[in-house]
């Protein structure tokens, strides 16, 4: 798999909240094939308290030379990316990391993002339906202006909301959803730790294939440094090459 | 164009830039963005005679300006190196080398026997110098005696270039680098990460799993080229530095202080790149400030 390390322009920003934003990157040249869930590892200019890279599923790709990165600002690194302004440079390298596992054939997928967790199953999303897929998204949050890109989410296929205050869809966390107990082919993952546990839980329960993309403490991303494993049914293995896409039968949730 | 080559005992290295253990993976991780062949060589991950799973996660802490790492020396045994990564990299023109570590001096030896054997492989570096791992490592680099001991025992089983990378956790490292010189050793490394510790104050807990870990990156160089300096004076073995070095200038002034090569780390993961680009860097210095060979401005700082 071709990865590069190139400086993006970041030729769009939008704030989705006042702690989100999603960038839109171009590379002055095609960038090589970006499959849903891969992610970046961006590098934070002007920040002396974010001394390694940070990675960031890459949301949106349009097949040639432009991604989008969806970002949280959690800490000052993050802070800094989302105030990137049009025009500035960021220094990428992408695309990281093994992605979902894609259909050959047509099947009933669900989605289930929480938080800024819903970043890469937009793209996995595009791609299920460009192969037939019918695609359902599940997204949870605290509150309604957690829910992020949901219009977006909703241009691709059906979106089913929680939220912990009620305040959209049903009320409590997305395993409460009556979307959670329909039949699916197979069930994609991406948010916190005890969300994607809880999912993973149930698809084991139902006998559903699963996918969980996790997002380990990285140094290197290139699979070089050992510091972001988890513990698998084969031993320690790196999420940001052998993942950060893992079938839940590999993990010990 | 000047010369950049530079010699380590029996190792021609075409410039003194080499990356250091756990940072470079196996080479091929960083082929997509350096030409491995323009790099003086480089140095494989640690390898010890049998598997080792490491240490659990969290093994990684972001600190000002570096990074601590408890890895513990996760891989698959020197037998799987041998048998499936030695043939990827056996057709390089440049030098591989490989980062050895152990429990006991046996281990370590009959580890390097088996590293002998591979034709394409003209060093090993001897890892006496890791904290991570309760026994393998640190408990013999920090005295002379047992720094000894491992060398005279790889001396014996190993014929070709041994480098042994040191610990900068030691009152008087000049001593370790004399013990190891007299046991035989070609060349010594340093540094090796310095022992450090971060605590997450919400839960109060270590942020590392095994409680401490070792300090790389720029928060440990003037550290690294006061030891290298030291270093370089109380041996007549080559020394290679090493220590949060990131660009060409970091790179010279390890030279200045006495360094025969260095070794990039920790850079590796801010920018894929740095290692070429160091390399490139100080051919381009050297030129544009008349310097016609590395030996020119080795140890000029005295």
């Amino acid at each position: 798999m071709d990865k590069i390390a190139c400086d993006l322009l970041c030729t769009a920003r939008t704030m989705l909240t006042p702690h989100h934003a999603l960038l839109t990157l171009r590379a002055d040249e095609p960038l090589p094939k970006v499959s849903p869930g891969q992610f970046a590892n961006v590098r934070v200019a002007g920040s002396p308290a974010t001394f390694l890279r940070r990675p960031v599923s890459i949301h949106d790709y349009d097949g040639a030379a432009t991604v989008q990165l969806l970002v949280h600002a959690v800490g000052d690194g993050t802070r800094r990316l989302c105030e990137l302004q049009v025009g500035e440079r960021l220094d990428c390298v992408l695309p990281l990391g093994r992605g979902f596992t894609l259909p050959d054939t047509p099947l009933r997928a669900l989605l289930v993002g929480g938080g800024v967790g819903v970043a890469p199953l937009y793209l996995l999303g595009v791609e299920l339906v460009r192969r037939g897929c019918d695609v359902t998204f599940l997204l949870g949050g605290k509150t309604e202006a957690d829910i992020l890109r949901r219009e977006a989410f909703e241009a691709v296929g059906r979106v089913c909301l929680t939220t912990e205050d009620g305040s959209a869809g049903t009320r409590g966390f997305v395993t409460h959803s009556p979307a959670m107990g329909e039949r699916y082919d197979f069930i994609y993952t991406c948010g916190p730790k005890p969300m994607m546990q809880a999912v993973g839980r149930a698809a084991r329960q139902s006998g559903t294939p699963c996918e969980v993309s996790l997002e380990n403490m990285m140094a290197c991303g290139l699979g070089a440094c050992l510091c972001c494993v988890e513990k698998t049914t084969t031993g320690n293995r790196c999420v940001c090459t052998d993942g950060p896409v893992f079938n839940t039968q590999e993990l010990i949730l | 164009m000047p010369n950049l080559s530079v010699s380590i005992a029996s190792l021609r290295l075409k410039n003194p830039v080499l990356t250091a253990s756990g940072t470079f993976g196996y080479g091929t991780e960083f082929a997509p963005f350096v030409d491995l062949e323009a790099l003086g060589g480089f140095i494989v991950k640690g390898t010890t005679l049998h598997a080792r799973e490491g240490n659990d996660y969290p093994r990684m802490a972001e600190t000002p300006s570096g990074m601590l790492n408890c890895v513990g020396l996760q891989n698959k045994g020197v037998d799987h190196f041998c048998t499936h990564i030695y043939p990827t990299l056996r057709d390089l023109d440049t030098n591989v080398i490989v980062n050895v570590s152990g429990s006991s001096p046996e281990d370590y030896a009959e580890c390097a026997r088996r590293i002998a054997a591979l034709e394409r492989i003209p060093a090993i570096e001897l890892n006496i110098s890791c904290p991570n791992v309760r026994q393998g490592g640190m408990a013999f680099g920090v005295t002379a005696a047992g720094a000894a001991e491992v060398v005279r025992a790889v001396r014996w089983a190993y014929p070709k270039t041994l480098i042994v990378k040191l610990s900068p956790n030691v009152t008087d490292i000049a001593e370790i680098a004399r013990a190891v010189e007299a046991e035989g050793a070609d060349s010594v490394s340093l540094i090796n990460t310095l022992l450090g510790m971060a605590i997450d104050i919400e839960r109060r807990r270590p942020v590392l799993s095994i409680t401490t870990g070792g300090l790389s990156g720029p928060a440990v160089r003037p550290v690294a080229l006061r030891m290298v300096w030291q270093v370089a004076r109380a041996v007549k073995i080559p020394v290679i530095g090493l220590g949060g070095i990131c660009t060409a200038e970091d790179a010279i002034s390890f030279i200045m202080a006495g360094a025969t090569a260095v070794q990039v780390g920790t850079a590796n993961f801010l920018d894929p790149r740095a290692s070429q680009r160091i390399a490139q860097g100080i051919g381009e210095w050297m030129e544009s400030h008349g310097v016609e060979s590395v030996e020119e401005i080795r140890g000029v700082v005295s």
